[in-house]
């Protein structure tokens, strides 16, 4: 069983300590394709839920990575820069996106498990 | 209800993911992925389903006259076995559709935008019955489909079973027969490769697309590598980078107007068209060169380096072959000269970018 929490957005989440670690999930970025281009916020930029933390381009569109919990950015994935296709590679492992502090940790308790996520994907 | 080619059977079994275009159910990628299947078709040859264009025929004794009244294009000049790209014009000069005119002998063949096909046909028809040809017929030939196969390695694969292939000039078409079925080839395509497109009776197109497939070359590609790849190109995508808005001239399309039309006119919207060709033109289309890695989409607005508007991507993305992104769009003709800096609007941060020359990577066109 993993220790991620998925959004309706498809986001992941990994809480380590007083730190979420975001990405998206294997099924997003299956419907995405070949990610070309990630843009990734400033470290020290205070993120509300719901807002958009990052861009993800690939060869057909632009979309957004929403903050799936309120707090500052603390680190970034700085290899996506050059090596974007990671995010298709290693979506849950390399292919991370950010790390925000967490501001408020109830902010994830309405977050899917992997099962429920997978149930939702197929639904 | 969305239509199908004869080829979607296959595109199921090959794992295509499907999308609705232009009123039918087509492939967008198969499981290698777009950056797979536009590089592939760069380095080898890749078969692309474009059953969806309209395939037509105009017959009739006064055919060339018919369509030349549409069309900037010399038709007269057109020599049997040889085909133009060129565009229907409304009365102000804008384009209705680009579309290839082949002269097969027996009739005019024209391939036109899917989602024009309706609208061109109304046109051509109406133009006819208006006492342009009333011996001429249209008909769209829909019991055929039609492949294109792009790609360096396309002439080898394909004079596997047809030899005669080899001796095509590009922009060139013939008929021929292989296995007791009729082929329309021409040596054409909308990658910037060299390459043919196939225009063969539906019930047999299943058949001689899985022996293209079988051939170690070649490649199933889909729509999206088709448009990344007449992106680097340079090509014009109808309803994106030209539209009944936009004149031949301002798309940058001046070439397609013929020496002895510019000089006859006698076609629609001939006097803007001429005079744009005269006194230029307030926009045009040209290649954007974005700093940095960040795709320019369509409807990005262009400014200048103060912020004042100047221009609109009309066609954008990453460009798997450069490496980057790559985009085209209108510009104001002041700003139109290459290297100029400008601005993209890019989620509503401006970025730097340059007018730069079309195509991104160069046409690799078959030369005799």
């Amino acid at each position: 069983m993993s220790d991620l929490k998925y959004t309706k957005d498809h986001e992941w989440v990994r809480v380590e300590g007083d730190t979420a670690i975001i990405g998206i999930s294997d099924f997003a970025q299956e419907q995405l394709g070949d990610v070309v281009f990630v843009e990734l916020p400033e470290i020290g930029k205070q993120l509300k839920k719901g807002a958009e933390a990052a861009v993800i381009e690939s060869v057909k569109a632009a979309s957004e990575v929403f903050a799936p919990v309120s707090g500052e950015v603390v680190d970034t994935n700085g290899p996506l820069a050059d090596n974007p296709g990671l995010v298709n590679e290693a979506p849950t492992g390399d292919g991370w996106f950010l790390k925000i502090r967490i501001d408020d940790a109830s902010e994830l308790d309405g977050l899917m498990d992997e099962d429920a996520y997978l149930k939702f994907t197929q639904g | 209800m969305l239509k199908q080619t004869p080829l979607f059977d296959l595109h199921g079994e090959l794992g295509a993911r499907m999308t609705p275009f232009a009123g039918y159910e087509m492939p967008v990628q198969y499981p290698a992925g777009i950056l797979a299947e536009h590089l592939h078709t760069r380095a080898q040859a890749s078969l692309f389903d474009v059953s969806h264009m309209g395939q037509l025929a105009l017959r009739g004794d006064r055919r060339v006259a018919a369509l030349e009244a549409l069309v900037p294009a010399d038709i007269q000049g057109l020599a049997r076995g040889a085909m133009r790209y060129t565009v229907l014009t409304n009365q102000s000069g804008g384009i209705l559709d680009d579309l290839i005119v082949t002269n097969v002998g027996d009739y005019l063949f024209l391939v036109v935008n899917a989602s024009r096909k309706a609208q061109d046909m109304a046109h051509l028809e109406a133009s006819l019955e208006a006492g342009l040809g009333t011996d001429c017929g249209l008909t769209e030939l829909a019991d055929r489909a039609l492949l294109a196969l792009q790609g360096p390695m396309a002439a080898r694969v394909l004079g596997r079973f047809i030899p005669e292939i080899a001796h095509m000039g590009f922009m060139t078409a013939a008929p021929f027969e292989f296995n007791g079925v009729r082929l329309a080839v021409t040596r054409s395509g909308y990658t910037g490769e060299d390459g043919f497109e196939i225009s063969i009776p539906s019930a047999d197109a299943d058949g001689f697309a899985r022996l293209l497939l079988a051939q170690d070359e070649v490649a199933p590609a889909g729509l999206g590598a088709r448009d990344s790849l007449r992106l680097e190109a340079g090509l014009c995508l109808y309803g994106h980078d030209m539209d009944d808005s936009t004149t031949p001239v301002e798309a940058g399309l001046a070439w397609t107007i013929a020496r002895r039309r510019r000089d006859e006119g006698g076609f629609p919207g001939a006097d803007i068209i001429l005079a744009q060709l005269r006194d230029g033109v307030a926009r045009r289309r040209v290649g954007f060169l974005p700093k940095g890695k960040a795709p320019a989409r369509e409807h990005t607005i262009v400014t200048n380096n103060d912020g004042a508007p100047i221009g609109e991507i009309t066609s954008g993305g990453f460009g798997p072959s450069v490496g980057g992104p790559v985009a085209m769009g209108y510009i104001d003709s002041s700003y139109s000269d290459v290297d100029t800096p400008v601005q993209l609007m890019v989620r509503g941060v401006p970025r730097p970018a340059r007018v730069c020359k079309m195509p991104a990577i160069a046409h690799n066109y078959f030369k005799a």
